[in-house]
């Protein structure tokens, strides 16, 4: 098996809160080793107390068995901390399909401004700074009249 | 400090403060758990609820620590220590006010916002200094809890401003608050007998390093408020570094255990 291919695998492994991306495309892979056909994936936790960590780590073990490998193990990484700005461009646009607003590429210091992620409009406010899953806020667009959830910035300051 | 390198008492040191450290989120990670359904709005009840589950993941974090040099599985160390064995702060152990969660909960949103204020602030400035440990998995750990946090610290900040600066029983209750956490939280700061090693071994920066930048950390608030600084702080209800815990500690545990204890071997 090779290198190429387990990454390949690791893609159809969505996020079990949102269906549309994959932990590739959220950046939480930071690590794969092959030898021989037992694969080693190393994986980086966006929020500790998030419970769908165990639900990923089963269903890598699964994608990249299926795709050929004898034994894998999963990994969760202390370091480097997962940071949003791993989310990729390609991630950025299936968070805003799922109907979450992708974060801001600096932190800001309180509030944020994002764009609706169904109608693009700028007038939007912020409803609640933490949301259904540790990763999200919950906005309001004043344009289409929406809520939609926005993903929190999560950056290493100074 | 690489683990060959750990002396006796270097290694006692570095286990104390890990149970500190984790007893002290997992507490009050467990009574912000019981304002669940409670909190006085929806938009509360979803962020306590999640500042609740991100601060129980710390304490899972530490406990993981522990159980990586040999002190037990995680679970275990959660859910079947005694009060005794316990190190977190008193101040963090206390129930949220009277009455029960399943019978007539009377709690006191008050103290619970003074708390989890002061409690985040100090965590900060705790985390602050654990980014620089000598133990290089603790100061991993404590790089990416440091990010979480500062969601954390906002929240809080917000509610303590408010409700101090409104009018009429707000900052009355809010005064009342913050005499009664001031006066455990003592407890908070220090770092037990145990401390001059773990200073020592480079673990941790000094009890009065910390107090002092804690106390830095929170009187802009008190200047924005208008509110007197509430010093001395105490330990009026023992030092839980020393294993001293109230009755409520021990309600607390048999709650929280209770499934545990009835199935020690299901999977979580």
């Amino acid at each position: 098996m090779t290198n190429e291919e387990v990454w390949k695998a690791l893609e159809t492994v969505k996020d079990p809160e949102i269906h549309s991306i994959s932990i590739v495309e959220l950046g939480m892979v930071e690590q794969v080793d092959v030898r021989d056909e037992a694969v080693s994936v190393c994986l980086l936790p966006t929020f500790l107390g998030c419970p769908a960590l165990d639900i990923i780590r089963t269903r890598v073990e699964e994608a990249v068995k299926q795709a050929g490998a004898s034994a894998v193990t999963v990994e969760f990484l202390r370091h480097p901390p997962w940071t949003s700005d791993r989310i990729s461009e390609a991630g950025r646009e299936r968070l805003k399909q799922f109907g979450i607003a992708p974060p801001p590429r600096q932190m800001p210091s309180g509030a944020w401004q994002v764009e609706c992620p169904y109608c693009g409009a700028e007038r939007t406010i912020m409803e609640n700074l933490f949301g259904p899953t540790a990763c999200r806020s919950i906005f309001y667009c004043k344009q289409c009249k929406n809520p939609f959830e926005a993903m929190k910035p999560v950056l290493i300051s100074g | 400090m690489s683990e060959k390198h750990v002396d006796a008492n270097g290694r006692e040191a570095l286990t104390e403060l890990l149970f500190q450290l984790a007893d002290d989120d997992f507490l009050l990670a467990y009574r912000g758990s019981e304002w669940l359904g409670l909190a006085p709005h929806i938009e509360e009840d979803i962020a306590f609820s999640s500042i609740s589950q991100d601060t129980m993941g710390h304490a899972a974090m530490y406990y993981q620590l522990l159980e990586h040099l040999g002190c037990g599985s995680a679970d275990e160390l959660a859910h079947a220590r005694p009060a005794s064995a316990r190190r977190n702060a008193v101040l963090l152990e206390r129930a949220n006010g009277p009455g029960h969660y399943l019978r007539e909960p009377r709690y006191d949103w008050a103290f619970t916002v003074v708390r989890h204020y002061f409690y985040t602030q100090a965590k900060r400035v705790r985390l602050e200094s654990l980014t620089k440990s000598s133990y290089a998995p603790l100061a991993e750990v404590a790089a990416k809890i440091q990010v979480e946090l500062h969601y954390h610290l906002l929240h809080w900040h917000t509610w303590f401003v408010q409700l101090t600066n409104a009018p009429g029983e707000a900052r009355t209750r809010m005064t009342k608050a913050i005499q009664d956490v001031a006066a455990d939280f003592a407890g908070v700061l220090t770092l037990g007998a145990k401390g001059t090693d773990m200073v020592r071994c480079g673990l941790i920066d000094e009890e009065k390093v910390l107090t002092e930048n804690t106390i830095a950390a929170l009187a802009p608030a008190f200047a924005e408020v208008g509110l007197e600084w509430p010093m001395p702080f105490g330990m009026k209800h023992g030092n839980g570094r020393n294993g001293e815990h109230t009755p409520d500690l021990d309600e607390a545990l048999a709650t929280l255990s209770e499934v545990y204890r009835a199935v020690p071997h299901a999977i979580w």
